[in-house]
C-alpha cells in the first residue's frame, strides 16, 4: 500500500507560445485528500485534463499505479480507474439522474455485442449506480430528470457518475463551484467519506473546504508549481502568501 | 431514457399491410413493395442520424454499393443465388462504410455531413465515369436472384405479392433488430455518445468504434435496401447513389420524426405517397411537396411520429 495511486512527473503543455503547464509534478496517495490551489490561470484545470487525458501533454510522465499511462486516451485512462469530474457541470440533462449513474456503471463492463440484451435489467449495473446515488445522497431522485435537479445536486451527480464507473483515483474539478454554505458542507462531508478508498485530486477555490480535508497541498503559479506540503507548512509558507494568498488579501 | 415504440398501433399496421395484397391492386401492391424498401434505407439512416446523432449526406452510397453488387455478381443467361449475393452485397455496402467511417468519423456536425457526402459523390463518379457499371446508362438485372432451399424454390421474387411479402418481412425484422439494439446496452451508449460525446469517453467508452460499429450497420442495412430496390427496379444506374437520394432518405427520416425508429417507416410512406398523390394530378408535383414539407416541419417538429406520442400521453 506504499505504493503511489498516480505519479506525474514532468508535465508539460504549450498552447502555441503559452506554456499552461510547465514541468509539472504530482504524486496522488490512496486514501488521501491532495488539494490543488491556484490563482485562476494557474494551469490547475489543465492538469487536470492533462491528467485524465482530455488533453495530451507535450511532455512528461504519468503513471497509474505502475503502469505509464500517458500515451492513452481518456476512455482508456477511465477504464483503468481514473476518474474525473468537470469544473462546469456535465452530466446528461435529458437523462433521468438513474440512467446516467447506469451509464457511468455499464462503461466497466461494455459488452455492446450484446445487442438482444436489455439494459436497463442488468442487475450488476443496476447496483452499482444504486449504489453510487446512495453514497451521494441521490437515491430519492434516481427518477428524475438530471436537468431538473438543483445546482448542487448536479454536482452530487457528477461526483456519483464518477464512482460509478469504479474509480479509485478521483480528479475533482471545483466540485464546490456556485455551492451554498449548506450544499457546500454536505460536499465536504462526502469528500471525506469518500478519501480511505480512494485517491483524491481537488481542484476548489473555498478555501475553508480545501483546509478541513485536504491531507496535502499543492500550490501552482502561472503553470508552476510553487510549493507542495501539509497544511500547516503551506499555511506557513511566505512564497504561497505573497504569490497567491497575498495578492487575495489585498483584493 | 425510454424509446418504446406503440408496439399495438404497428402490430395493427403490419396486418393490414400483409393484408393488402388480397385487395388484388397489383400497381399498389409494388408501389407499396417499393416504399417498404425506402422504409428499410429511412430505418438505416435513423440509427445514424437520429441514434448516434450523426447526420450523414451521402447514406445512398452504401444502398447503391449494394444495388450494384447484385447486378455486377448475377450471371448473364440465369438467375442469382439469392443465398450468396443478398449476404455478399450487404456486406459490401458495410465493408465499404467501415472504411469511409474510419475517416469521416474524425469530424462532426456540418463537416461530418460535408464529408459524407463527398465520399457519396466519389462512389457515384466511380459508377458514372468508370465501365465498371456500364458507365451513366447502367446495367439490367435480367433474371431475379432466386432463393432455393434443397432445390425448392421457396419464394419467385418476379412474382409481385410474393416481392410484397419479402419487403415487408425484412422491414419488420429490421425494425426488430434495431428496436433490440435501442434497449441494448449498446443502444443506450449511442444515446449518451448523441447526447454528450465528451462525457462518454470520459466515463470510459471508446466513443469512436461504438460510432464505426453504428455506421458500418447502418451501411450494412441500408445495403439490404438497396438489393431489394435493385431486385425489383431490375435496373441499376448511378442516380442510386447521387446525393438527392441521400437528401431524400434523410427526408424522410426528418418528417417521422428523428430519434423515433417507426418514424423512419412512417416517414418513408409520407414521403412516397405525398409524391405519388402529387405526380398524378400536376407535373410539378415538388411545388406542392415542397410546401407540406416546409410545412410538416414548422409545424410538427417532432415528426409524424411524435403524433402517436402525443395521442397517447392522456392515458398514461
Amino acid at each position: 500500500m506504499t505504493e503511489p495511486a498516480l505519479v506525474a512527473s514532468g508535465l508539460t503543455r504549450r498552447f502555441g507560445g503559452l506554456v499552461a503547464n510547465d514541468n509539472v509534478s504530482i504524486t496522488l496517495e490512496h486514501g488521501r485528500v491532495h488539494a490543488l490551489l491556484g490563482p485562476n490561470g494557474a494551469g490547475k484545470s489543465t492538469l487536470i485534463n492533462l491528467l485524465s487525458g482530455d488533453l495530451a501533454p507535450s511532455a512528461g510522465s504519468i503513471r497509474l499505479g505502475t503502469r505509464e499511462i500517458a500515451g492513452l486516451g481518456a476512455a482508456q485512462r477511465s477504464r483503468l480507474g481514473l476518474g474525473r469530474s468537470y469544473q462546469k457541470t456535465n452530466i446528461f440533462g435529458s437523462f433521468t439522474v438513474h440512467e446516467n449513474c447506469r451509464l457511468a456503471a455499464q462503461a466497466r463492463r461494455q459488452r455492446p455485442w450484446r445487442i438482444f440484451a436489455n439494459a436497463i435489467a442488468d442487475r450488476a449495473t443496476n447496483d452499482i449506480a444504486d449504489a453510487a446515488l446512495e453514497t451521494t445522497g441521490l437515491r430519492s431522485q434516481h427518477a428524475r430528470l438530471a436537468a431538473t435537479l438543483s445546482h448542487g445536486e448536479q454536482r452530487q451527480l457528477e461526483i456519483a457518475m464518477v464512482l460509478a464507473t469504479g474509480a479509485r483515483v478521483l480528479l475533482l474539478d471545483e466540485p464546490l463551484a456556485g455551492m451554498g454554505a449548506q450544499e457546500s458542507a454536505r460536499m465536504v462531508e462526502l469528500l471525506r467519506r469518500l478519501a480511505p478508498a480512494h485517491a483524491i485530486l481537488l481542484v476548489e477555490h473555498d478555501m475553508d473546504a480545501v483546509f478541513a480535508v485536504a491531507d496535502e497541498i499543492t500550490v501552482m503559479v502561472e503553470g508552476r508549481v510553487l510549493e507542495t506540503g501539509s497544511p500547516e507548512s503551506i499555511r506557513a509558507s511566505a512564497a504561497v502568501r505573497e504569490a497567491y494568498l497575498g495578492t487575495e488579501a489585498e483584493n | 431514457m425510454k424509446h418504446s415504440p406503440p408496439w399495438l398501433l404497428l402490430g395493427l399496421a403490419a396486418l393490414a399491410l400483409a393484408a393488402f395484397p388480397l385487395l388484388g391492386q397489383a400497381f399498389y401492391v409494388e408501389l407499396l413493395a417499393k416504399v417498404m424498401i425506402f422504409a428499410i434505407f429511412a430505418m438505416s439512416l435513423q440509427l445514424l442520424a437520429g441514434v448516434a446523432g450523426l447526420v450523414s449526406l451521402g447514406h445512398a452510397a452504401w444502398f447503391g454499393i449494394a444495388a450494384y453488387t447484385l447486378v455486377l455478381m448475377a450471371p448473364k443467361y440465369h438467375p442469382a443465388n439469392l443465398w450468396i449475393t443478398l449476404p455478399a452485397a450487404v456486406l459490401a455496402a458495410a465493408a465499404a462504410a467501415f472504411v469511409v467511417g474510419l475517416l469521416v468519423l474524425r469530424t462532426r456536425g456540418i463537416y461530418f455531413i460535408m464529408v459524407t457526402l463527398a465520399f457519396a459523390q466519389m462512389f457515384y463518379f466511380v459508377f458514372h465515369d468508370t465501365g465498371l457499371g456500364g458507365g451513366s446508362d447502367g446495367v439490367y438485372l435480367n433474371f431475379k436472384p432466386e432463393a432455393r432451399i434443397a432445390g425448392h424454390l421457396l419464394f419467385d421474387l418476379g412474382n409481385s405479392t410474393h416481392f410484397f411479402y419479402v419487403s415487408l418481412g425484412a422491414m419488420a425484422a429490421v425494425f426488430l433488430l434495431l428496436a433490440a439494439i435501442r434497449r441494448s446496452p449498446f443502444g443506450h451508449a449511442l444515446d449518451g455518445m448523441r447526447a454528450n460525446e465528451q462525457r462518454m469517453r470520459a466515463l470510459g467508452f471508446p466513443v469512436m468504434r461504438y460510432q464505426l460499429a453504428a455506421f458500418t450497420l447502418a451501411g450494412g442495412l441500408a445495403g439490404l435496401a438497396g438489393y431489394l430496390a435493385a431486385c425489383q427496379f431490375g435496373f441499376v444506374n448511378p442516380e442510386l447513389l447521387a446525393w438527392h437520394e441521400s437528401g431524400n432518405v434523410l427526408l424522410m427520416v426528418i418528417l417521422g420524426g428523428l430519434g423515433q425508429l417507426h418514424g423512419a417507416i412512417l416517414g418513408a410512406f409520407a414521403f412516397a405517397l405525398l409524391q405519388e398523390g402529387f405526380a398524378s394530378v400536376t407535373r410539378h408535383w415538388q411545388l406542392p411537396m415542397g410546401v407540406v414539407i416546409v410545412a410538416l416541419v414548422l409545424f410538427l417538429p417532432g415528426g409524424l411520429a411524435s403524433i402517436a406520442a402525443r395521442l397517447r400521453r392522456p392515458r398514461s
